[in-house]
């Protein structure tokens, strides 16, 4: 396809510690259209973060290391890409914002020094023209007063509004792709409601697609057009959101929906998942899920499950699929 | 009517501010701000609100683990504020908490007997062997194992570390436990078993929870009655389901449609508020929230409203609903 913006295949990335190798993504294959928001849902620990760090080549390494896959991004191989490339397409092609806006300002720096410092690495104009693009980009994001807060530092600004200020820094040399990293986590519900409208605003004016990796699936269903879910440093399910929210597949994600308490209708009992989020492990044997699986039978314990084509892109790893109409995916590097 | 366990009246906590070359006091942050309401025994009483709205603040007050500035806590009729310290230990056998942070709210140097047994030992069972067999009945009770009383807390994960603080306030068989965020540090999944215990154990030993958070669906599915806080104020209190159908106060209203839902069916018209919480420590005159209100009059910015029923049983401290009780 023609509109394909990133392409993960088969990616795994290891963590290589003291306690032996962890494989905190393995072999994750998704992609992102052209004016698409995706979300990457999962609990802690499911690897999520992970994969979008590796997008950009953030992991720190040692001990992190890609050790298999590709990100392709418009055909190139992120995977494979320099460091010098890889400064030419962070900020300038994908930008990427992170959950908490406190820490991702320097606090030292006045709101303007900042912008204008990224605006500059990518873009050659005079510093004046830096702190108008940068007033610019925050009236984008709606910040009231935009000339003063140039000249503010970080700590004389509110939660939400830091989290505007990192958003229009990122936006400021009109990425392809904008990746966010729990955007709204640290934030209060009125607040999040503010941000995620200025995302949907951004997605749906400047055509930027959106990569959104939380764990809270009311923000997947305000936000995003596909999900991917992970479970353990896999893919466990993908699809639409409103399949996968309203028809989900595999025993993990139908778990999830129900253990949410609903903010409508009554209850009586909610619904919970025995156990806790299994350690990605090397060479564990049998399906990650199925210690707390209800459905788990004999073949869970001792193979792999394969994502199973569910039709329409739909895609599910669970061996029950193997009973229901479904052909198997040959290789998690095929097609989406 | 039954008798109320717990009754706040004007509680107020306000924190002074320390300022200039002298370290004089320059002002006051109003954390609490004349709030009052009672809890009925057996029941479950969430407090919502946003950050800084003095929900915390209110939990803590309440078991003067902050002095309160003023005002009146009377527990079983008795007004605890005026206690002594020898008094107020000995309360605390019926007043329990359990925090937010499973992390930072166990001892990592002592095993998990040690954290559950100091309780048992303050409050008078001085004898070891009892002390061994209550701690091993307790984390039965909350769904541990015994031989888990050997173990420090880093072997355990954040809904284990949970069960463990529930079994500690649990040990005194206490009437009342404050409950501050206690599932907002765990995972879906995990937060959907702690809920669930909690509900079991109010149960079976006749619990009363304030159960504090900020999660509205998660209060939603716990509590018997509501209260939403703003800006050290209560603004709305009443039963969960007239409060999650028919909210009055603008600033419940708009929370409440500032919810994301996990159904892509639910079309909701969603009140954005402009702006942000204004500062505790300089807060609007008149009602708390004429900066932010939608609906906001000329009279909301001079005079404060009053916290009043409208309905039966329902509180609320807005003027839109002044001459209607």
């Amino acid at each position: 396809m023609e509109d394909v913006i990133l392409e993960l295949s088969g990616l795994s990335t290891h963590f290589f510690t003291d306690q032996g190798e962890i494989p905190a993504v393995d072999k994750v294959s998704f992609r992102v259209h052209k004016g698409e928001v995706v979300g990457v849902v999962g609990e802690s620990g499911s690897g999520k973060s992970v994969t979008s760090l590796s997008i950009l080549q953030l992991i720190p390494s040692p001990p992190g290391k890609i050790v298999s896959g590709s990100i392709r991004y418009k055909g190139e191989d992120l995977a494979k890409a320099t460091e010098k490339r890889m400064k030419r397409i962070r900020g300038n092609e994908i930008s990427m914002i992170f959950q908490e806006p406190m820490t991702s300002l320097n606090p030292v720096f006045t709101i303007g020094n900042q912008m204008r410092e990224a605006i500059r690495i990518h873009q050659k104009i005079s510093k004046k023209a830096a702190t108008e693009k940068a007033i610019q980009m925050l009236k984008l994001v709606g910040i009231p007063r935009a000339e003063d807060i140039v000249n503010e530092y970080p700590h004389q600004l509110s939660g939400g509004m830091r989290q505007r200020v990192m958003i229009a820094m990122a936006m400021s040399s009109d990425p392809s792709l904008l990746i966010a990293d729990e955007p709204t986590t640290a934030l209060d519900v009125t607040i999040q409601a503010q941000i995620l409208d200025l995302m949907k605003k951004i997605n749906k004016e400047e055509h930027t697609s959106i990569l959104l990796i939380t764990h809270d699936l009311g923000v997947v269903a305000d936000i995003c057009d596909r999900v991917v879910v992970m479970y353990a440093g896999q893919v466990v399910e993908k699809g639409t959101t409103r399949e996968i929210l309203k028809d989900p597949q595999h025993p993990y994600t139908q778990g999830l929906i129900r253990s949410l308490p609903k903010l409508h209708g009554r209850e009586e009992k909610l619904y919970s998942i025995p156990g806790t989020v299994a350690r990605p492990k090397k060479d564990r044997v049998g399906c990650r899920f199925a210690p707390r699986c209800e459905f788990a039978f004999e073949r869970c314990f001792k193979e792999n499950p394969e994502l199973y084509q569910l039709g329409d892109g739909r895609e599910s790893r669970c061996f029950l699929h193997t009973e229901k109409k479904g052909e198997r995916l040959e290789d998690a590097t095929t097609n989406t | 009517m039954q008798q109320p366990i717990l009754e706040v009246n004007g509680l107020k906590k306000y924190f002074p501010i320390h300022g200039g070359v002298l370290g004089k006091k320059v002002g006051e942050v109003k954390a609490v701000d004349d709030v009052s309401f009672q809890v009925r025994p057996g029941e479950i009483l969430g407090i919502v609100g946003e950050s800084g709205c003095g929900k915390s603040t209110t939990g803590k007050s309440i078991l003067r683990l902050i002095e309160p500035s003023e005002g009146e806590v009377k527990f079983e009729g008795q007004d605890i504020t005026t206690f002594g310290s020898e008094e107020m230990r000995k309360l605390r056998k019926d007043m329990q908490i359990i925090f937010q942070d499973p992390y930072a709210s166990l001892n990592p140097r002592h095993t998990v007997e040690k954290i559950i047994g100091e309780p048992l030992l303050v409050h008078g069972m001085k004898s070891k062997s009892e002390r061994k067999k209550r701690v091993q009945e307790l984390l039965e009770v909350v769904g541990l194992s015994a031989y888990h009383a050997s173990r420090y807390p880093h072997q355990f994960s954040g809904g284990q570390r949970q069960r463990i603080g529930i079994a500690r306030a649990l040990a005194n068989n206490p009437k009342l436990i404050i409950c501050d965020e206690p599932v907002s540090a765990l995972d879906v999944s995990v937060q959907s078993q702690i809920l669930n215990l909690m509900e079991e154990l109010r149960d079976e030993f006749n619990l009363t929870y304030i159960f504090i958070a900020h999660d509205l669906s998660v209060v939603k599915h716990i509590s018997d009655r509501v209260g939403v806080m703003y800006l050290g104020r209560m603004v709305e209190l009443t039963d969960k389901e007239k409060l999650y159908e028919e909210p009055k106060h603008p600033y419940t209203q708009a929370l409440l449609s500032a919810v994301p839902e996990p159904d892509p069916d639910i079309v909701k018209e969603r009140i954005i508020l402009e702006g942000d919480v204004p500062s505790p420590a300089n807060p609007p005159a008149g009602c708390a929230f004429h900066t932010r209100c939608p609906f906001a009059m000329d009279i909301c910015s001079q005079i404060r409203p009053e916290f009043q029923p409208v309905d039966n049983q329902h509180f609320v401290a807005c003027h839109l609903y002044d001459g209607r009780q």
